[in-house]
């Protein structure tokens, strides 16, 4: 292991769960004036063990990305409580880091500044900033970008520098909402690849969101597949397969076949009870 | 053996990474540049020569006596005179002097107030209502109090430009920091910046394409406070000898002190503003597409 925080150490004595969500819900005012609420997420309970890569899948809308947000700590919940490494989640935290679908560079600051940018707000020196810098733009493979802006990187390097940026302040849980969504599928494979080996090498945890169930399923130790509004946990894939994993295996063909069915079925469920609600 | 998933991959690394670093670089000043500029200042300047040989036409036309219209020769002649005995030198100073402490105090002011506005709700209801109400005030209005308060001198003049200049600055800065796009900011918060830090940080540099628009359009309104203020009083300065020329019946002097406040006003914008503000828009990746 690289660098082993000491809240996984610590959490590693008792269970090595990274997250623990019981009953974890979210609701939104969709409208002030008549205080109608719309269920975003239906109460979840989910255990994600130290090291584990997770991937939530699901249509649009289903409550994937706020379930991320929450645990973020950039929302908060209506019920339930978030443990992370068995402390709860009352707001941001540099031990969650959350990746955007947009990569979300500061245009107006470099790549290297960029990637320095939590470590700035940790009041780390400037000698340590350029060094972990350093490190975590080789790791990405995008030294001699440093002085670069984000207006001149293409979307797979953006994506790359919000990687190295996320990961310089050394998380315990990357939480990814469909960071490659955007790209082109090259890219993406490419990316997928980088990322799996980040992985092997750091061991963080991570929860990967995404629609593309076979990027799921190439990735993911686990999949878990949510139901649409209000999302909720319908199904839980354990992936065993040897990596790294070909989207055309045959035996990821057969898993995604698997979740799909599950995942149609989910659709279909859905739209009948839309249209017995709309015939109401 | 090499799995399927390895070649688009590797192919994907070959796309991704130009060999060379600045390569991928765009600059952000297009290629046509050149030769457009050149067209543009040809015409510009055919333009203005035509306008001075009706100017010069009209003149000797004889339908005005010459001292309310003198020629384009005569005003030019006045504003070498002028410069010559060194009073449009020393009045510019004066002015640009005055003109920089009301506009330095009204940045400062301005951008202070439209962030507070602009992120609290309540001073938003209210300060930002009342900002609204006093910019559609024509700033020379302040000079009747700005005398009674501070008396006939150069601070009253000062304090025309500050609430000329101030307004526009604060909703300027105040729509920045609303349109601050929330994604940088929840950005920031996840990267561990609170506070001051994700205003200094953060919030400030989103805004500064909006923040600069304001402060382009205070420059301008700072400017036209000035000469509004300046036409009053008796100390030497721009205005002040716009109206030295009235009172000498002198119509070429107060053309050549016009134009001297045109030029002024226009290579503030040109000089430090524009370049600035395309800086900027090209670093923030807004002119990168055209």
């Amino acid at each position: 292991m690289l660098s082993p925080n000491e809240n996984s150490a610590v959490a590693l004595t008792h269970t090595a769960i990274a997250l623990q969500l019981r009953g974890v819900s979210k609701t939104f005012a969709s409208d002030e004036r008549d205080g109608r609420e719309v269920e975003a997420l239906a109460p979840v309970d989910l255990d994600v063990r130290t090291g584990e890569l997770v991937c939530l899948l699901g249509a649009s809308g289903c409550g994937k990305s706020t379930l991320l947000s929450l645990i973020a700590g950039l929302e908060r919940a209506t019920g339930g409580t978030i443990l992370c490494n068995g402390k709860e989640v009352l707001g941001t935290a540099p031990d969650r880091v959350l990746l955007f679908q947009e990569a979300a560079l500061f245009p107006w600051l470099t790549v290297q500044e960029n990637v320095e940018f939590g470590l700035r707000q940790a009041d780390k020196s400037r000698a340590e900033r350029a060094e972990v810098a350093r490190y975590w733009i080789e790791r990405v493979r995008l030294q001699g970008f440093e002085h670069a802006y984000s207006h001149q990187l293409s979307g797979g390097m953006r994506q790359r520098v919000a990687l190295a940026r996320s990961l310089a302040i050394d998380p315990a849980v990357l939480l990814m909402d469909e960071p490659f969504g955007a790209l082109d599928a090259l890219t993406r494979d490419r990316l997928h690849a980088e990322l799996e080996s980040l992985w092997a090498a750091t061991h963080k945890t991570i929860l990967f969101v995404t629609h593309n169930v076979r990027e799921a399923v190439a990735l993911g130790e686990r999949v878990l597949v949510f139901s649409p509004r209000p999302g909720r946990i319908v199904g839980e894939f354990e992936i065993g397969l040897p990596r790294p994993r070909s989207l055309e295996d045959p035996a990821v063909v057969a898993q995604t076949a698997r979740i799909m069915n599950l995942l149609r079925l989910q659709m279909s469920d859905f739209s009948e009870k839309s249209d017995i609600c709309r015939r109401r | 053996m090499l799995s399927i998933a390895d070649r688009p991959a590797l192919e994907g690394q070959a796309n991704e990474r130009p060999a060379r670093p600045g390569s991928q670089i765009k600059r952000t000043s297009g290629l046509h540049l050149p030769h457009a500029g050149l067209a543009t200042a040809i015409r510009r300047l055919v333009f203005y020569a035509v306008l001075v040989a009706l100017w010069e036409l009209l003149a000797r036309s004889g339908l005005w006596p010459s001292y309310l219209l003198p020629g384009p020769m005569d005003a030019f002649g006045a504003l070498a005179s002028g410069f010559r005995k060194d009073l449009y030198v020393e009045g510019m100073l004066v002015s640009l002097k005055n003109v920089a402490i009301g506009y330095g105090l009204s940045v400062g002011i301005g951008v202070s107030l439209g962030v507070l506005i602009g992120r609290h709700r309540l001073l938003e209801e209210t300060i930002g209502s009342l900002v609204m109400g006093l910019q559609a005030l024509p700033s020379v209005c302040w000079l009747p109090l700005a005398i009674l308060w501070i008396g006939l001198n150069e601070r009253a003049v000062i304090f025309v430009v500050l609430m000329g200049a101030v307004f526009s600055i604060t909703l300027g800065v105040d729509a920045g920091v609303k349109n601050t796009p929330p994604l940088y900011v929840k950005a920031a918060r996840n990267l561990g910046a609170h506070g001051l830090g994700l205003y200094w940080q953060v919030v400030l540099p989103a805004a500064l394409p909006a923040i600069l628009g304001g402060l382009k359009q205070g420059w301008s309104f700072a400017w036209r406070s000035l000469m509004a203020g300046e036409l009053l009083f008796y100390s030497l300065s721009l205005g002040n000898l716009l109206q030295t020329g009235r009172d000498l019946n002198d119509v070429a002097m107060v053309m050549s002190v016009m134009a001297l406040i045109v030029f002024i006003g226009v290579a503030v914008d040109r000089l430090a503003f524009a370049p600035l503000e395309r800086r900027v828009r090209g670093r923030w990746g807004y002119d990168v597409n055209k």
